[in-house]
C-alpha cells in the first residue's frame, strides 16, 4: 500500500543527520522509527518501560554512528533493524555479539543517491513480498527474529526473493573494496 | 584468499537474527571479514529483519520521548566510531576479542605439541583458538551438537576436502571425524561448539577433561 510516507528519503535524512547534525531530520527519523523499534522489541518479549528505554538507545546510536551508515549496503530501516538487534542482544541476554569488520567507505566519495533508492525500494518490496506469504511461513521467519527460536531451529529457506538483494550488496562491497585499496 | 567453505545459510540467518551464542557469533563475524559473498548474504537476512522492523507496527512512545532524545543527542559526539583492526592473521572482530594477533593469545599446551585457549564468551556455545603443528591428526571425534572450524593460517583435510585459511567446516551430530592438518605450516583455528565434543580413542577421552572441549 502507497503511502506518502513510503516515498520519503530516510537516507537523506540521515545524510543530513550525518553532514549538519540536523535536529529537525533527526526528529522525522524518530517519529517513524522509535515507535517501529519500540513495537519490535515488545514483540521480541520486552516489557514496555524497556522497550521504550532501548528504542531511545537505538535512535541515539542512529545519531552517533549515522557516519558508519552506508545507503549503498542497506536501507535505513535494515540499519535501524541492526543497531536494535544488537541492543536487544545486550539487554536480553546480556552477551556480547562479535561484529565484522567495519568497512569505511570514508567521507568521499558521496554515495550514488540512486543506491541508496534502491536500497529502500528493496526493503519496502521485501517487506511486501512477507505480507504475502502464506501464514505458517510468515510465522516462522516471524519466530525466528522475534527470538522464539534456537540458532538449530531457524529454518533459512524463506520463500522471499533474497537473492537480488545480496547481488547488490556484492557490487556494493567490490566497489567499496577497489575504493579501499 | 580463495574461500571455498562457506557459512551455511541457516547460521547467517540466526547471526542477522541475533540468535547465536557469542562464541558462535565470534567465528561468523570473523569469517564475515573475510568473505564478501557471505557478508551480502548476511547483509541481505539483515534486509529481512528491516522489512519487520517496518511491519512491525507501532507502539506508542512516552509524550515527552521525542523532547528526551533531542536533549539527549545535542550532547552527544557525533564522532566516527573506531570497531577493532585486524591483527596479523587475525580479522578484527578476533583480534578485537583476544587483544591482538597470535602472540597476544594466552596459549595452554595440551600435548602433542598442541596448543589451545579457550576464549571467554557468554552461554550457549565455547569458543577456542587451536594450534596445531604441520602434519598431525586431531584425535578421531564425533559431536553431540555443531562445531565450526573457520581456518586461520595452515590448512587441514578431512573427509577428502581441504580446508584453508578463511574456511569453515561445520560439522554436527551426524559427522565422525578425524581432521589431519597438511604438512607444510602448523594450523591456527577458531572453534565454536554448542556441546562438548566426545572423542572414540581411551586416550583422548581421558585427555577430554583437560582439553575442556
Amino acid at each position: 500500500m502507497a503511502t506518502p510516507e513510503d516515498e520519503t528519503d530516510w537516507a537523506g535524512l540521515l545524510q543530513r543527520v550525518r553532514d549538519d547534525a540536523d535536529p529537525a531530520a533527526f526528529a522525522q527519523l524518530f517519529r517513524h522509527f522509535a515507535p517501529r523499534v519500540k513495537a519490535f522489541l515488545m514483540k521480541s518479549g520486552a516489557g514496555a518501560a524497556l522497550a521504550e528505554e532501548c528504542a531511545q538507545d537505538v535512535m541515539a546510536v542512529l545519531w552517533q554512528k549515522a557516519q558508519l551508515f552506508d545507503p549503498a549496503r542497506a536501507s535505513v530501516a535494515t540499519w535501524v533493524y541492526t543497531i536494535a538487534r544488537n541492543r536487544r542482544i545486550d539487554a536480553l541476554r546480556k552477551a556480547r555479539r562479535a561484529e565484522p569488520e567495519e568497512l569505511d567507505w570514508g567521507p568521499e566519495p558521496a554515495p550514488d543517491q540512486a543506491e541508496a533508492l534502491a536500497a529502500q525500494e528493496e526493503t519496502e518490496r521485501l517487506a511486501r513480498a512477507l505480507g504475502a506469504l502464506p501464514a505458517p511461513q510468515r510465522t516462522l521467519i516471524e519466530r525466528a527474529f522475534y527470538g522464539d527460536l534456537s540458532h538449530s531451529e531457524i529454518a533459512a529457506e524463506t520463500g522471499l526473493p533474497l537473492g537480488t538483494i545480496k547481488s547488490r550488496i556484492r557490487l556494493a562491497l567490490e566497489k567499496l573494496r577497489r575504493q579501499m585499496s | 584468499m580463495t574461500i571455498r567453505h562457506h557459512l551455511s545459510d541457516q547460521l547467517l540467518m540466526a547471526y542477522a537474527a541475533g540468535r547465536l551464542p557469542e562464541a558462535f557469533s565470534l567465528v561468523v563475524a570473523t569469517h564475515l571479514s573475510l568473505c564478501d559473498d557471505c557478508r551480502a548474504q548476511a547483509g541481505s537476512f539483515d534486509a529481512l529483519g528491516g522489512a519487520l522492523l517496518e511491519e512491525a507496527g507501532e507502539s506508542a512512545m512516552g509524550e515527552d520521548a521525542l523532547a528526551q532524545a533531542l536533549a539527549r543527542i545535542e550532547g552527544l559526539p557525533q564522532a566516527r566510531t573506531e570497531g577493532p583492526k585486524p591483527a596479523g592473521i587475525f580479522p578484527a572482530p578476533l583480534a578485537g576479542h583476544v587483544g591482538g594477533g597470535p602472540d597476544a593469545v594466552r596459549w595452554r599446551r595440551v600435548g602433542g605439541g598442541v596448543k589451545q585457549a579457550i576464549l571467554p564468551t557468554g552461554k550457549g556455545a565455547t569458543a577456542r583458538l587451536l594450534f596445531i603443528p604441520a602434519g598431525m591428526a586431531v584425535p578421531d571425534h564425533g559431536h553431540r551438537g555443531m562445531e565450526l572450524t573457520l581456518v586461520l593460517q595452515g590448512a587441514f583435510a578431512d573427509r577428502d576436502e581441504s580446508f584453508g585459511p578463511g574456511d569453515v567446516e561445520i560439522s554436527d551430530e551426524t559427522v565422525e571425524h578425524t581432521p589431519t592438518v597438511l604438512a607444510g605450516q602448523d594450523c591456527i583455528c577458531l572453534a565454536a561448539t554448542d556441546a562438548p565434543l566426545r572423542f572414540r580413542g581411551l586416550i583422548a577421552r581421558l585427555a577430554q577433561p583437560f582439553l575442556r572441549i
